[in-house]
């Protein structure tokens, strides 16, 4: 059985992943599901849910609105709580029992946006899917409807696309990444979406150069290419040395024009096997490789292209395919969350890099920082 | 305060009307964690193993619980994938899926807590076939149908019918004259308590799951001669545990009320065929705990929530008998407060209810409060208090004994703040936290 896992958890789901990038950016969220289903995404998902107030509610869909087709009792009281909380901007997202009914998500936040005037987008989201493309959806969303044509910024300016706490420790990373961009001689202009207000993302078309750090934010990185010319670079300024490298790479990007969706990596045998999101993943095989000399290739359990990974890596979701390889492999050492203890081949060495997206907040007191900082030491 | 709002977050009691306080609408999901759910209630059961039928959505809630308490190994989980639902493979999936984890256990356990979550429900799956289905594959293990259906909470709440699952493994025993169970809490009942005491004086050893240590030993459960529950949500475990077995269910509420609580004493009385004692000193203890902490805590505000106790009016009303300044209950309803919330109706009509989970209650705890003392986790965080009772379900207190309990425990938390984000944090209250560590 693919779908079944006897012990390991599983990642975030694509609702957790809209609401996460929708967190701090003014907007009210509302997934259309079950009173107290909102208990999941504010404990396990969001760190942030108890240091700053956002608007992310719950439509506390019972079983007689299911059956009964009961649209309207969501619209009216969406509209009725932006009446009492002003939102910037209203987004609606689905979980499997809407799914299941088939309710038109599109037509329902045409008729909230008509009655507030607040604009309003659908999410396609049923809570089947990942973090990953629930976050992508709704940052691109952002991008769209937010970001239009305005004058660059006078250096190379850096937005960051595809940052959330479910892959990157809440607290101290923006901090990280501005402290790098600047001493790299980068202009920081925007992230999306974590440590920027909507008003400085609505300026991301004035940067040069867009750093994608998970594949969440691949989606607007290509639009934003598409509709203002903007090359991408994918990559996470992991260690000091790759931190450099990767600063360098932007400056040629902004440079050429042209996007670098890949890392220096080993072609040398693995005997480090890292389990994480894909840009993640790979960046720190980049890192560990450059500042390390260590080879190391990636297992991605979630969504991704192929042309992000090497021919060494692979692609797998089920808790028994993760172990199966691990066990073929057998590396001398696992990079992966704490909580992938359990497919770990006796004696193999697992080094514990929590990620929120997994373990939630079971270590989030032991997430190191990783950003613009000396890694040697955490990975020796 | 704002008065306009489209959706307002609170009712003065003199304008409420016990048999709905709040219009349905968008609700805010408050970060005081200690009520326990449906994953928490579940391990109750000793060795008994979870598996988790659902959305990725839904599964990682439980399997988080499960994670923070460190009993990852007792859980498993299917996701349903979106294809499933319409690819025919829904039922076969959860017969497939449960004996594929089953096969990979190291150990196989005596019970297996099975649960569907909505989406099954709404399609009509075949629940009892998939769990025939499992019991001729595995004939060792019992199988048990669970349910996370949070949509059906207001036909049946998932919460309730959990309370009865938990005993639906037991089978049918020679019956004990001299045991009695406790069917329903989360936590033992205090020892000190004149329910305990008066049990145990009587002769009668006491069964209780949250005490269970072994499977053998709640099996054991069955041998109860009388069921008795004092939380609400217990009624539908003792009504088909007295179904099954003929064992009567004796509802014993935990209430705040003198004369509420010596009726049920009487009537336990009467099914244990003993004279009814002398509790006078008893309540007196408890009369003189509440004079005593009213001293100390005078005039302050009392705010009390539903997740400390089961009967927040009653307690309200209690506290206002003795002289305290209660201004708020935090309670989405009434429930069967009808009593106490009429009282306090009429003798402090100023009383303000607040609903824990409108959408306005958000940037509450931002707003301007005078010093609070909160019963509960909820309105220690909604009146932004650290001086707060830090108890969940009545804590495990009951009857005089527990009112004196919780005088003592409200004058210490008015004297000594608490941790209250790392308290209210702690998903479970009383269970293992990796939080913690």
């Amino acid at each position: 059985m693919k779908n079944a896992s006897k012990m390991i958890p599983c990642y975030s789901a694509d609702t957790a992943g809209v609401c996460s990038a929708m967190y701090e950016l003014g907007g009210m969220t509302v997934t259309h599901d079950a009173s107290g289903c909102n208990s999941t995404y504010s404990t396990h998902d969001e760190p942030r849910w108890y240091d700053i107030r956002s608007d992310i509610f719950i439509s506390a869909l019972t079983e007689m609105d299911a059956i009964m087709g009961t649209d309207e009792k969501l619209i009216s009281d969406t509209v009725k709580a932006a009446e009492d909380l002003h939102p910037k901007f209203i987004t609606l997202c689905g979980s499997p029992m809407p799914m299941m009914t088939g309710t038109d998500f599109d037509a329902i936040a045409e008729e909230v946006e008509r009655r507030s005037g607040i604009r309003t987008f659908a999410m396609h989201t049923n809570g089947t899917h990942s973090y990953i493309d629930g976050a992508s959806e709704a940052m691109l969303a952002v991008v769209t409807e937010f970001v239009n044509e305005c004058p660059k910024a006078d250096g190379i300016g850096v937005n960051i696309l595809g940052m959330t706490p479910l892959d990157f420790k809440w607290r101290g990373t923006s901090d990280l990444m501005k402290k790098w961009l600047g001493e790299s001689g980068l202009e920081y202009i925007s992230c999306l979406a974590m440590g920027s207000t909507l008003d400085e993302i609505k300026n991301a078309a004035s940067a040069k150069v867009n750093l994608v750090v998970s594949y969440a934010g691949m989606a607007s990185a290509e639009y934003m290419k598409d509709k203002f010319g903007i090359p991408y670079v994918c990559g996470v300024p992991f260690g000091i040395r790759a931190a450099e490298s990767l600063a360098d790479t932007i400056k040629k990007a902004a440079e050429s024009g042209s996007s670098v969706l890949l890392a220096e990596r080993s072609t040398d045998t693995c005997d480090t096997v890292i389990i994480g999101e894909s840009i993640n993943a790979v960046f720190l095989s980049s890192a560990l490789y450059q500042e390390l000399g260590i080879s190391s290739s990636v297992i991605c359990p979630l969504p991704t292209e192929t042309r992000l990974l090497n021919s060494c890596d692979a692609e797998y979701l089920a808790e028994e395919d993760i172990e199966k390889a691990l066990k073929e492999l057998s590396p001398k050492t696992v990079i992966a969350d704490p909580l992938y203890k359990s497919v770990i081949p006796k004696g193999t060495r697992l080094i514990g890099l929590p990620q929120f997206a997994f373990s939630g907040r079971c270590f989030e007191k032991h997430m190191p920082d990783l950003i613009y900082t000396d890694i040697k030491e955490y990975f020796k | 305060m704002n008065n306009n709002y489209a959706d307002p977050p609170y009712v003065k009691i003199s304008d409420a009307d016990a048999s709905g306080l709040f219009s349905s609408g968008l609700e805010y999901n408050a970060p005081a964690r200690g009520m326990w759910n449906i994953v928490h209630m579940g391990m109750l059961i000793p060795d008994a193993h979870q598996i988790y039928v659902c959305a990725q959505g839904c599964l990682r809630g439980v399997i988080l619980t499960a994670a923070e308490m460190f009993e990852l190994d007792r859980l498993s989980w299917i996701s349903v994938s979106e294809e499933d639902m319409f690819n025919g493979h829904l039922e076969s999936d959860i017969v497939d899926g449960t004996a594929d984890i089953l096969r990979r256990l190291d150990r196989k356990p005596p019970v297996v807590l099975l649960f569907l979550s909505c989406i099954h429900m709404f399609a009509g799956v075949d629940f009892e076939n998939a769990l025939n289905e499992l019991s001729e594959m595995f004939p060792d293990i019992t199988f048990i149908d669970c349910y996370m259906t949070p949509t059906m909470r207001q036909t049946v709440s998932p919460v309730v019918k959990m309370n009865a699952q938990l005993y639906a493994p037991l089978k049918k025993r020679e019956k004990d004259p001299k045991a009695i169970a406790i069917i329903g809490c989360d936590r033992p009942t205090d020892e000190t308590s004149e329910l305990i005491g008066m049990i145990r004086h009587a002769g009668y050893s006491i069964k209780d799951i949250t005490a269970c240590s072994s499977f053998d030993e709640y099996l054991s459960i069955a041998e109860s001669s009388l069921n008795i529950f004092y939380i609400p949500t217990a009624k539908l475990a003792g009504e088909e545990l007295e179904e099954r077995f003929g064992t009567k269910a004796l509802y014993l509420p935990a209430c705040f009320d003198s004369d509420e609580l010596k009726d049920g004493y009487r009537q336990l009385c009467g099914a244990l065929d003993i004279p009814m004692p002398d509790l006078s000193e008893q309540e007196s203890r408890a009369s003189k705990a509440l004079s005593d902490a009213r001293a100390v805590i005078g005039d302050t505000e009392i705010a009390i929530d539903f997740t400390a106790v089961t009967r927040p009016f009653g307690l309200a009303k209690l506290l206002c008998e003795h002289g305290f300044n209660v201004t708020s209950v935090i309670a989405d309803t009434a429930g069967e407060e009808t009593s106490a919330f009429e009282w306090l109706k009429a003798n402090r009509p100023d009383l303000m209810i607040y609903a824990a989970a409108n959408v306005n209650m958000l940037n509450f705890p931002e707003r301007p409060h005078s010093k609070t003392l909160a019963v509960g986790q909820k309105a220690a965080h909604y009146f932004n208090t650290d001086n707060f009772v830090n108890i969940v379900m009545n804590g495990g207190y009951y009857g005089f004994s527990g009112i004196e309990k919780l005088a003592a425990l409200m004058t210490e938390a008015y004297r000594t703040p608490k941790d209250r984000r790392t308290l209210i944090s702690h998903k479970g209250f009383g269970c293992a936290s990796c939080l913690d560590s």
